[in-house]
């Protein structure tokens, strides 16, 4: 099993996926390796051949508080376009990497996708107050999922 | 009769832009393509920064092309300072270049610009039917990524090249599991350039002038002199002496001409027709095999010399792994010094001009920066006049289809350009 954390160390909530995923590098565990990306599609959908089940953790913008924790299973329904946009043709993020694996058959048999709503998504460094919350919250539903995705 | 076609958000391409194309008793009277994306100021922010801080600090310009501005300002800052960087940092530049060609060209070849030759709206429509060659595609670009990654700290906006160097190199055996996956890229990429030669051509060959550097030895990434098809010849530090940019009120990109010629052109196709015969035998015969001669004037072909640049690459970076030796320092030091420098490398999308002028403690007084976007800009209008005026017959959809696609030949990066699409067509 992987899990992925993506965002942007320096980018405020942008932090959040790849928070979440350091979180999880520090528990002991033989169930499952973690990584961190910036989220580039093509990455995307080289690392998800790794592993017959990938979590992936991402911050988003949506109309929720901050800090709510969304989470989709990609196998069964498309991202939803208002929660995770194009940013730039030039690199294609999450929601493409889902949508191309889905035409092309190559997304793995569990893809479970993580997202917290952040708040500032501004320069610099730091969760705001409301999101900092999500993190050990994700991680533990997270580690809850690896438990049931092992048996 | 007088009409307008407009397409008010160019898809396809990187940031945001809009054309505009007036027709007028079927005769087009005005093409404008017009950059909205505001200006961001870079030259700005550079000011009252410590020379060391130009490589990241111009990285941030675009998220596709981060090394060409890391190279064109190390270069710049080095050639002031009097610093030579050669041997296996050299290489190690030309290796991270090769990188962000495969990861670049890659993209716009699978999934910005083929779709345009087979007629589907995106790369996701394309898929369905040709779900193996965007695979294909999909696996060059991250390669591309991986190599960028490997050498420079991270894939998009890498961390690790500094002035003189870079701030920690890799040993030989960290690049030498890159050569089974480069190998299976350079397979790969001659596929690409058979695959993109099979496409159908617009029957188009402008007069262009192709500007780009040339180098004694070698296919240019980061070194050599200024020249075009039409004679000239100039050390990089007599770029404005031969080049102006002017203010355009419709756009917010600066457009850049040759002084008293006019528009030019910059990128794969330029650098292909300047220095086809540095390129290696077997890149040659794939190019000819492909369709193209030692020169290409057809834009639409572009897709096939950006496929050629992607075999390059491949093999280039091969051969760099191959002859690699771990240097001895990962960087050379250097005291700053009042003066100004410049440095032009070859971006994905064609020469990048910087220049700098700092004071004797090593602050930034002074940044200039034209990228490729803005010296190619009169030039895509020049294209879309023709395609327009050789098109006019055609339904407003097929017409508006065609010349996003005459755009799309540069593989425009608006973002670098406002450091830029929407079609308006209008017939009166």
């Amino acid at each position: 099993m992987l899990v992925i954390g993506i965002g942007h160390d320096w980018r405020g909530d942008d932090a959040a996926g790849r928070l979440v995923a350091r979180h999880l590098q520090e528990q002991p565990n033989d169930l499952f390796l973690v990584r961190e990306m910036s989220g580039d599609a093509a990455d995307l959908l080289n690392a998800w051949q790794e592993a017959e089940a990938v979590i992936v953790v991402d911050a988003i913008h949506g109309p929720a508080a901050p800090g709510t924790i969304y989470r989709f299973d990609a196998q069964a329904q498309p991202l939803p376009a208002h929660l995770f946009p194009a940013c730039s043709t030039h690199a294609w993020g999450i929601a493409e990497a889902v949508a191309l694996g889905r035409i092309l058959q190559s997304l793995p048999p569990t893809l479970i996708i993580y997202g917290i709503v952040g708040q500032n998504f501004g320069l610099g460094t730091g969760l705001s107050p409301a999101v900092a919350p999500a993190i050990p919250e994700t991680t533990q539903r997270i580690l809850k999922e690896l438990e049931c995705l092992k048996r | 009769m007088s009409k307008t076609i407009k397409v008010d958000y160019l898809a396809r391409v990187e940031g945001e832009g809009a054309l505009y194309i007036r027709i007028k008793d079927d005769r087009v009277t005005q093409v404008q393509l017009k950059i909205f994306e505001p200006p961001r100021f870079f030259e700005a922010f550079l000011q009252g920064r410590k020379f060391t801080e130009a490589p990241d600090i111009t990285a941030r310009i675009c998220g596709i092309c981060p090394v060409a501005y890391q190279m064109s300002s190390v270069h710049a800052m080095e050639q002031l300072l009097g610093l030579k960087v050669e041997g296996p940092l050299r290489e190690l530049r030309r290796l991270i270049y090769c990188g962000e060609w495969i990861e670049s060209h890659g993209l716009h070849v699978y999934m910005l610009h083929a779709p345009d030759f087979l007629g589907y709206a995106d790369a996701l429509q394309m898929a369905r039917d040709y779900p193996e060659v965007v695979k294909r595609g999909l696996k060059l670009k991250q390669i591309g990524n991986e190599l960028v990654a490997l050498v420079g700290g991270r894939e998009v906006h890498p961390i690790n090249v500094r002035v003189g160097g870079f701030y920690s190199v890799p040993r030989k055996k960290d690049l030498v599991p890159m050569v089974e996956k480069l190998k299976w890229a350079r397979d790969a990429a001659l596929e690409t350039v058979r695959w993109v030669g099979t496409f159908d051509f617009p029957p188009v060959e402008p007069e262009y002038e192709f500007v780009s550097l040339r180098h004694p030895q070698e296919y240019p990434f980061n070194e050599g002199r200024l020249v075009s098809n039409k004679g000239l010849d100039i050390a990089v530090d007599d770029f404005e002496n031969h080049f102006e940019e002017e203010h355009v009120p419709y756009t917010t990109a600066l457009h850049s001409v040759i002084k008293a010629r006019g528009a030019y052109y910059v990128g794969p196709m330029a650098r292909y027709n300047n220095n086809f015969d540095l390129l290696p035998s077997g890149v040659q015969a794939a190019a000819q095999e492909a369709g193209l001669t030692s020169f290409c004037r057809n834009p639409f072909q572009s897709i096939i010399v950006r496929s050629v640049e992607i075999l390059y690459a491949c093999e280039e970076s091969l051969r760099i792994i191959d002859q690699y030796e771990q240097p001895d320092r990962p960087y050379l030091e250097a005291e700053p010094r009042a003066g100004v420098g410049h440095g032009i490398s070859e971006a994905p999308r064609g020469s990048l001009y910087h220049r700098y002028r700092i004071d004797d403690q090593g602050v930034i007084q002074e940044a200039k920066i034209v990228p490729p976007t803005s010296q190619n800009q009169k030039t895509v209008e020049s294209d879309l006049y023709q395609v327009a005026v050789q098109n006019l017959h055609l339904p407003e959809d097929q017409l508006t289809w065609l010349c996003e696609q005459a755009i799309r030949n540069y593989d425009p990066c608006i973002s670098c350009s406002v450091h830029f699409l929407k079609l308006h067509l209008e017939r009166h």
